[in-house]
């Protein structure tokens, strides 16, 4: 057993536990701290200097028959995949202290945290794999368990429907990106699915993907990986989602799952199909903006925390998207740093408005106010969070949209390509996050107390824990964005290595 | 051991069990079971014993295919599909004995159990032949013995309605169905003047090949086995037939007599579709055979509310998805670069029997408690039996296709096969399909997970299932066989 295999099979091996009957909440627990710590590790021992190749590397053939392309279980990682393996456990270290006690659960704790783990086990399976298939495979282990956690331990009385939506929507999504996928690899010539192989293939002149197909495998992975980052307009099963999950699910699923669609469309179809992105890239500009600015006003419009939080994560995905589309080093490395600092962020508010919830029964910008005065250090919290989310400088949000939008507009001065249009028209959507946030900061936290709500207690130790986490991790990629850029940077380099070789 | 002493066997047994049911006295007759269940587990490990005759000389090969892996495959899954129907049916025995034992005083109180056990043998005997037979006169043979055990299965309950109606469905137009196939028969053997597969597929291959009469041949054949694997619109018994019958015989007809079905009619295709004059219309009629079967069964399943319709037309859809592998079969044997739709069909019973069985085997354990087969009555089974409900779940989420199960595989090598021939129309549509189910089957899922049992919720919360412990691990083994196949499918291809 390779360190990443024992990684990636940790918390599988933890939620079977949990039902088998372990006790559930200590095994979880146990079993994100350790990933953490096992994830910190690899961070310190990874190689900065080598550009691009993988490292960590195990792989064990599955499957070897004539017609389908051989099989391996293999995982990996380069710089991209390691910070978001960094994502992942810290945001599931942070879920996984959120999450209710045992007693204090309405159903089986078991399924509650038999389901954590499965959803960030699903994640972080498929940012380790090396194998196409089970990235794609991993990423599908979350659909169920996500389904259940909605569903049962959801608020609202919709949450049934609501599970249900995701759930579907997810599914179609991802049969679409299933078979773009398919797609690819036989037009690749059906031989593998080690991603490195692929690539390797697809920049082959001899072997690449026919020019006029390559457009059409991009349009349906830009589908399929759309939808499970919900870029416009394939982004109405996102807000209510998250709005109706239990805190640990949201911040999970937003901080990390959603970023598994972006993270396949950076590491799969950028290299594969790069001629298709090319030809669609107008498309994607107007769909981003679509992200930015549409939902940035709905964001707006939003009248309780849960939901404005909801859009706000959609709609930050515009961001990550135009660095994508730059397609130069500093806007793609931006994207993957915003990718990180979103997670985290998101995370933190999802933590704090469940909080909110729990103790104030409400999320409604109308019946909450001044609360600040009765939970001063949440005041703060929030506060920090919100300004992560709104991109102020000092925190890693910042450090990341900073890079996006300067990689978005370099190039010629002197006419303004489409991208440049973007990017200007995408910085007011700086100012529509300052708006919303802030304005959620003042309704909830400022002004006049509502007479009826009680104090509750500020916070405990046991949930001040995991908000430190999650707020150390941003100031510091915040104050040092070195820290993580060192690991993208080389892995951004080798996507574009192996480009011009 | 010579090959076919495996079907002599599992005959001998199942006379064994008649002669044991009617002379020795048993108090309790569930104890027939374990003879079959012993007995078949005995042959199922034979199966990796099995020696080919050096020589295929003799008239006993003429009916019986030799060193053919394949064969032995799906003759396994009849002997598992069977074991887990042994098992099921000592799990629903009280609702026979309920209809069937003799009222009259001084008779035996499980008077009509013994031959509920030792019939599926007899079916099992049948589908292990067909799997081998390879000359039309074996085929009709063995077909018509799982068929006419199968009448009797089905009406089996006979004090209850519903079952005799479906006996009664069952038999006319499984009836008619034969007729078309031995009609089918007579104008292949008029077109190719033999009964051998393998003259046929000669005969058939030569350019000056009537076409005409091979095509009508062609049709009359494919009408009466779509009726078999339920191909629409030649599915319309397999609502009502699954509904009525016993749910240990649904369960067989659903997986044992579908596989049978489906390696029939690749032996009895194959020859068609390897003839150059033949192959365009035939693929074009398999076609859109495939895709009318995935567009209803996949929509038909949407809005049904009872669990065995429910699987019925899942039955439907998955027969559609394997007809999509049969449609996509490589035209002349050029690409060498994709699966044999064979293996791929294969591979695919493989994992619907897995996941099909078990469905059913929670279905029989769940039944025993609740009366009716409603999805009503699934309501809040997480919360009296988590086992089951987990089982359940893994059920239906690798017949939805979820990855990381069996039933993923069995798509993806679908799909990449329809995908390899281009045959864009089909995957659109099993695509399709294949959505809807992620509809269909999680509906299941709801009622388990979220909503509350019905009744007061205190005694909902106590009343937990018995599981009879062999139920309880072939559950096991088959959840753990879907997901190591959902990882490792070499599992279930390396016996290929």
């Amino acid at each position: 057993m390779s360190i990443l295999e024992i990684i990636v099979f940790l918390p599988l091996v933890a939620a079977l536990a949990i039902g088998l009957g372990a006790p559930a909440r200590f095994t979880a627990l146990g079993a994100s701290a350790l990933l953490l710590i096992s994830s910190l590790v690899l961070a310190i021992q990874f190689n900065t200097s080598v550009e691009g190749a993988l490292q960590f590397e195990s792989s064990r053939t599955l499957l070897k028959v004539v017609g389908f392309p051989e099989l391996h279980l293999a995982f990996g990682l380069d710089g991209i995949s390691l910070v978001m393996l960094l994502l992942s456990t810290i945001v599931l270290m942070a879920a996984v202290l959120v999450s209710p006690k045992e007693g204090d659960l309405k159903r089986s704790p078991q399924l509650y945290y038999l389901s954590l783990l499965l959803i960030a086990g699903g994640a972080i399976g498929a940012f380790c794999s090396t194998d196409l298939f089970f990235l794609y495979a991993f990423h599908e282990l979350a659909l169920i368990p996500t389904f259940l956690m909605i569903g049962i331990f959801g608020h609202g009385e919709n949450r049934v429907r609501t599970a249900w939506t995701i759930t579907i929507y997810l599914g179609v999504g991802s049969l679409i990106l299933l078979v773009g996928l398919i797609l690819a690899v036989i037009a690749l010539g059906g031989s593998t699915f080690n991603i490195a192989e692929l690539i390797a293939l697809a920049k082959n002149p001899e072997t690449g993907i026919a020019e006029d197909l390559q457009p059409r495998i991009f349009l349906l992975l830009l589908i399929g990986f759309g939808v499970l980052v919900s870029l416009f307009p394939f982004h109405s099963w996102a807000a209510p989602a998250y709005a109706e999950a239990p805190a640990p699910v949201a911040m999970l699923h937003a901080g990390v799952l959603k970023k598994f669609g972006l993270y396949g469309l950076i590491r799969v179809a950028l290299p594969i199909v790069p001629a298709g992105a090319e030809a669609l890239a107008n498309l994607v500009l107007i769909l981003l903006l679509g992200n930015i600015i549409f939902l940035g006003f709905v964001t707006i419009a939003q009248k309780s925390l849960d939901r404005m939080l909801g859009y706000s994560s959609v709609m930050h995905m515009g961001y990550v998207f135009l660095g994508i589309a730059a397609g130069n080093h500093l806007g793609l490395s931006g994207a993957v740093l915003l990718m990180f600092a979103h997670g985290v962020s998101i995370a933190l508010l999802f933590a704090l408005s469940g909080w909110l919830r729990e103790k104030y029964g409400t999320l409604e910008f109308a019946k909450l106010g001044g609360i600040a005065k009765q939970v001063p250090k949440i005041g703060l919290l929030f506060g920090f969070a919100a300004f992560a989310a709104a991109g102020l400088p000092g925190f890693a949000n910042f450090a990341a949209e900073v890079e996006i939008f300067i990689g978005a507009f370099s190039g010629d001065a002197d006419k303004l390509s489409p991208i440049q249009w973007t990017t200007i028209i995408a910085l007011w959507g700086v100012v529509i996050s300052g708006v919303y946030m802030l304005r959620a900061y003042r309704s909830i936290f400022m002004g006049p107390l509502p007479q009826k709500l009680e104090a509750p207690d500020d916070l405990t130790w046991s949930f001040r824990l995991p908000l430190l986490i999650l707020l150390i991790a941003l100031m510091a990629v915040g104050f040092v964005p070195e820290l993580l850029n060192q690991y993208i940077r080389p892995a951004i380099d080798g996507l574009f290595l192996v480009t011009t070789g | 051991m010579p090959v076919y002493y495996l079907e002599i066997i599992v005959v001998a047994l199942g006379l064994l069990m008649l002669m044991v049911d009617a002379f020795a006295n048993l108090k309790d007759k569930r104890s027939i079971a374990w003879i079959g269940m012993v007995g078949l587990l005995v042959v199922f490990g034979l199966l990796f014993k099995v020696e080919w005759p050096e020589s295929t000389e003799g008239a006993f090969w003429k009916f019986y295919t030799a060193g053919d892996q394949l064969a032995l495959f799906f003759k396994g899954i009849a002997i598992l599909t069977t074991l887990i129907v042994l098992i099921m049916a000592i799990d629903f025995s009280p609702i026979v004995v309920k209809q069937t034992a003799d009222p009259e005083p001084g008779a035996h109180p499980q008077s009509g159990l013994g031959e509920f056990f030792a019939l599926p043998m007899f079916a099992c005997a049948g589908l292990m032949w067909m799997a081998s037979a390879n000359n039309l006169v074996s085929i009709f043979v063995s077909l018509e013995t799982v068929t006419i055990t199968f009448y009797i299965m089905v009406a089996y309950l006979r004090r209850n309605v519903g079952s005799l109606e479906a006996g009664v469905k069952y038999l006319i137009l499984g009836a008619l169905s034969t007729g078309f196939l031995v009609y089918g028969f007579a104008w292949l053997f008029g077109v190719t003047g033999s009964m051998q597969l393998s003259e046929i597929a000669t005969a058939l291959a030569n350019p000056e090949v009537n076409t005409t009469a091979a095509l009508f041949a062609f049709a009359l054949i494919l009408v009466s086995l779509a009726f078999k694997v339920g191909g629409a619109p030649f599915h319309f018994w397999i609502p009502d037939v699954y509904q009525g019958a016993p749910t240990p015989i649904t369960a067989f007809l659903s997986v044992g007599s579908k596989a049978a079905g489906f390696i029939v009619l690749m032996r009895l295709i194959g020859p068609f579709l390897a003839s150059e004059a033949l192959v365009d219309k035939v693929s074009i009629v398999l076609m859109a055979l495939a895709i009318l079967t995935l567009i209803v069964g996949n929509l038909a399943a949407l809005p049904q509310k009872n669990f065995k319709r429910l699987l019925a037309y899942s039955s439907v859809a998955h027969a559609g998805f394997l007809l999509m592998a049969l449609a996509s079969t490589p035209r002349h044997s050029e690409s060498a670069s994709s699966m044999s739709p064979a293996t791929v069909i294969a591979f695919y019973l493989g994992a619907y029997l897995l996941m099909t069985l078990l469905a059913f085997l929670v279905m029989t354990t769940v039944r025993n408690q609740v009366v009716g087969e409603d999805l009503d009555s699934y309501k809040g089974l997480a919360r009296r039996s988590p086992f089951l409900a987990f089982a359940l779940l893994i059920a239906m989420a690798s017949l939805a296709g979820i990855p990381l199960t069996a039933g993923f595989f069995g798509k993806l090598f679908v799909f990449k096969l329809a995908a390899d021939q281009e045959n864009w129309v089909l995957l659109a549509v099993g695509l399709i399909g294949a959505s809807a189910g992620f509809y269909y089957y999680l509906k299941i899922a709801v009622s388990m997970f979220l909503v509350a049992p019905e009744g007061s919720p205190t005694e909902g919360e106590n009343t937990s299932f018995p599981i009879n412990p062999v139920a309880r691990i072939a559950m096991i083994a088959l959840i753990v066989a879907i997901i190591v196949g959902g990882i490792n499918p070499n599992i279930i291809l390396g016996l290929l």
